[in-house]
């Protein structure tokens, strides 16, 4: 059963994710229509929280908050009080007390949705925390992926590049081995930690090994700071092993499709030549993200105190 | 003159395990007397199933002004049938804060906090601001320890500003009351100078206690490395970044024959490194402290940053491991690494709050449950958190300084009348709110714990709990 708040995949039942996800898919008719708002939630308010620089997860937000008929605020740190030595406690309970019913927020400490969850009485929405979760990302990712094949149980789903510092990657792991998806991970040792196969996935460091008949294949963006940190010596040798290139996808199924959360590194984790291929969803990604962000509003104001 | 009758006594130091009294006189020891030997101590019935009372920090008697004169005015007659009647409990890691850091804790209410939880002396690092790394500092914890409520022992710095790279005069500020050296915290990572503080503070014969970890492989962590690390998305420190350092400093003990103390142990790893150079003979002792053989990493599960701490919360196993040091020996010390924090600086995102937990008033408690589980005997865990720390820190011979007076750690006649009796059988909810210590920052709250102080007699006071 859904709480008021969504602070991780982790937390979910396969019947959370599914009611999410089947939610999703009335909301997507209407974007497809020529008036794209519904009054759903007029009259609440929702509060962008955002402690990390972003600009397609916010924009989505934003964008599925207004589609419900949700006033928005933005607030970013560089304009807040936060640069003032505001604690964080603080700044959530004075977000709250201007009436935000809904608190999406993204922090680079892993578990501040949680603090916040456990102080505030609006719903909080985890948009990014840290390197623990990002779950309307994985549902969106768990969205398309559904829409494209038909099912996810039993597809063999690889997913390449730095694990171990991506949220984005920890979501979907936990989203889709719940629905029952093969799931592999592919990169360099320094970034799949050895922990991981206890996750119920399989850990490979080889693309031509990795990529074998996939059914999907999910690239994660390669952080250019990891390079002096030593996960790897130079971002021309990670492309050289761990990028995707034409000659690599053909290992997969024919009717593979290719995702990325993005932003992109073109040329490094992913060729242009597929990024902007038959094979990619990269695009469809961000529409329905759009979907899914407007059902999760939609359920966790349902859900009763 | 003050008589504590009809007590079991432990005393380590002279092998005293059995029914007795003890007589005090003069602020010290004046005879302990054992009619019956070897036998458990029962509590009374009634007594057994009593709440806790509130907890008042000052001294319920006594005048204390010390200079000679009779120090209990009045005779006084203590029951304690059914009791444990021990020497003091020496804390030889906490962090008073003072100076720098008042508002987490003072040395008033940081030797109060000891009192309640039983101790009757403290060693306070020196990460306070400024630095305890010259004598004029020592000088001033000295000086402000006068109005603690229980002896405070300073340990200095090992290199000025716990920089790491020059020893601070170590000749000098023993003579102003340092009894030890450490740069808790912030671990000495240049081996060289490691070395040279281990080789140096020979000719003062006070131990160098190491905080190990090897700083470039913890790097930011906040937990334990493993699964939970990665299930959370918190950064993870491995053990081998305390094992590491244990090993080095194993190492350079054994090249300089210096006194090594290795502070908080909390890994399986690091018990095995210490047991293996114990037996090869080098010069090394331990301790670890309540929360590392109390809690594993799940503690942290809800991101409870009362339960982040340096080094981190470990798993079953390490825990395991950490019983088997105390009962074999490998590890000599309980220390509570009392780290007391303001509420606001906890109530942070994980990675920003600091880690510590205020520990003195749940040591205890929490170090009893090792003789209910037949981990230790009450005399072996009386020897890990009373004796040995006097022994290792030099406290049970008459100190030459005239800030340490007697012997402590031992009931031997003419020690100092630092005694803790402990009711045995109460039991007690840990309620963090009620703490004494400014700290509020436990990750006990709730828990019951059983074998807590009834009374605490330190420089010449006596404080008791009913």
């Amino acid at each position: 059963m859904l709480n008021k708040d969504l602070l991780g995949i982790k937390e979910l039942s396969v019947e959370d994710i599914n009611l999410i996800l089947d939610t999703a898919a009335g909301f997507k008719d209407v974007l497809g229509r020529d008036i794209k708002k519904v009054p759903a939630l007029r009259g609440k308010t929702a509060v962008n929280l955002f402690f990390e620089p972003s600009t397609r997860t916010r924009t989505s937000f934003e964008l599925a908050a207004k589609r419900l008929s949700t006033d928005v605020i933005n607030f970013s740190v560089p304009t807040s009080s936060v640069v003032k030595g505001e604690s964080l406690i603080d700044t959530a309970l004075t977000v709250q007390a201007l009436g935000a019913d809904f608190i999406i927020i993204r922090h680079s400490s892993a578990g501040v949705p949680h603090l916040l969850a456990k102080k505030l009485r609006a719903s909080v929405i985890n948009a990014g925390d840290g390197t623990n979760e990002h779950p309307t990302q994985a549902l969106l990712d768990a969205f398309t992926i559904r829409e494209k094949k038909g099912r996810i149980e039993g597809l063999d789903i690889a997913l390449v590049g730095d694990i171990i510092h991506s949220r984005v990657a920890k979501s979907n792991i936990y989203g889709l081995t719940k629905l029952g998806a093969n799931v592999r991970l592919i990169g360099p040792p320094t970034l799949i930690p050895r922990e991981m196969e206890d996750f119920g996935v399989k850990v490979l460091h080889s693309m031509e090994e990795g990529l074998k008949n996939v059914d999907v294949v999910m690239m994660l963006r390669i952080q250019m700071e990891r390079q002096g940190k030593g996960f790897f010596p130079s971002t021309e040798e990670y492309s050289k092993n761990w990028g995707l290139t034409q000659e690599r996808l053909l290992l997969a199924k024919d009717d593979v499709i290719v995702m990325h959360p993005g932003p992109m590194n073109r040329g490094i984790e992913i060729s242009s030549e597929i990024a902007d291929g038959p094979r990619s969803v990269i695009l469809e990604q961000v529409t329905n993200g759009l979907a899914v962000r407007m059902a999760v509003m939609y359920l966790l104001a349902g859900v009763k105190r | 003159m003050i008589l504590i009758e009809k007590g079991h006594i432990i005393d380590p130091s002279q092998g005293i395990d059995g029914i007795g009294d003890v007589l005090i006189e003069n602020g010290k020891i004046k005879e302990v007397n054992i009619q019956s030997k070897g036998q458990r101590a029962k509590s009374k019935e009634q007594g057994a199933e009593s709440k806790s009372t509130p907890i008042h920090p000052y001294p319920s008697r006594g005048e204390g002004k010390g200079g000679g004169e009779s120090l209990f005015p009045e005779p006084r007659v203590i029951n304690a049938e059914g009791m444990f009647v021990i020497p003091g409990l020496i804390d030889m890691h906490v962090h008073l804060r003072e100076p720098g850091f008042e508002y987490k804790e003072t040395i008033k209410t940081g030797t109060a906090a000891a009192i309640r939880g039983g101790f009757t002396t403290v060693c306070c690092m020196p990460n306070t601001y400024p630095i305890n790394d010259n004598a004029s500092v020592t000088e001033f914890i000295i000086r402000k320890a006068l109005e603690g409520l229980c002896t405070v022992l300073p340990i200095g710095a090992i290199t000025k500003g716990q920089k790491g790279k020059e020893l601070v005069e170590m000749g000098t500020m023993k003579d102003e009351g340092c009894i030890a050296f450490s740069d808790d915290g912030l671990p000495v990572m240049n081996s060289l100078i490691m070395r040279r503080a281990l080789e140096y503070s020979k000719a003062f014969g006070l131990p160098i206690i190491s905080h190990c970890e090897d700083l470039t492989l913890s790097e930011d962590g906040v937990m334990s490395e493993g699964l939970l690390s990665m299930t959370l998305g918190l950064r993870g420190i491995p053990a081998e970044a305390e094992q590491i350092m244990v090993f080095r400093d194993i190492l350079l003990a054994e090249l300089t024959r210096g006194k090594l103390h290795i502070a908080h142990v909390s890994t399986e790893g690091s018990v095995k490194l210490i047991r293996n150079a114990k037996k090869r003979g080098v010069n090394v002792t331990a301790e670890t402290c309540p929360h590392y053989f109390s809690l594993t990493e799940d503690a942290v599960k809800n991101y409870d940053t009362n339960a982040k701490v340096n080094p981190p919360l470990r798993t079953k196993r390490d825990i395991e491991a950490i019983k088997e040091g105390l009962k074999d020996g490998t590890i000599d010390v309980i220390a509570t690494d009392h780290a007391p924090h303001h509420r606001d600086e906890k109530l942070k995102e994980f990675d920003l709050a600091p880690p510590g937990i205020s520990g003195l008033e749940t040591a205890l408690g929490l170090s009893m449950k090792l003789v209910d589980e037949g981990v230790l005997t009450i005399s072996q865990l009386i020897e890990k958190m009373s004796l040995n720390p006097a022994r290792i820190l030099g406290l049970l011979t008459p100190h030459l300084s005239s800030l340490i007076t007697g012997p402590k750690g031992t009931l031997a006649k003419g020690a100092d009348a630092d005694v803790t009796i402990i009711d045995t059988k109460k039991e007690v909810t840990v309620e963090s709110s009620k703490f004494v210590s400014k700290g509020k920052n436990t990750p006990f709250d709730g828990w019951v714990l059983k074998g807590v102080p009834f009374m605490t007699i330190s420089k010449a006071r006596i404080y008791e709990w009913r």
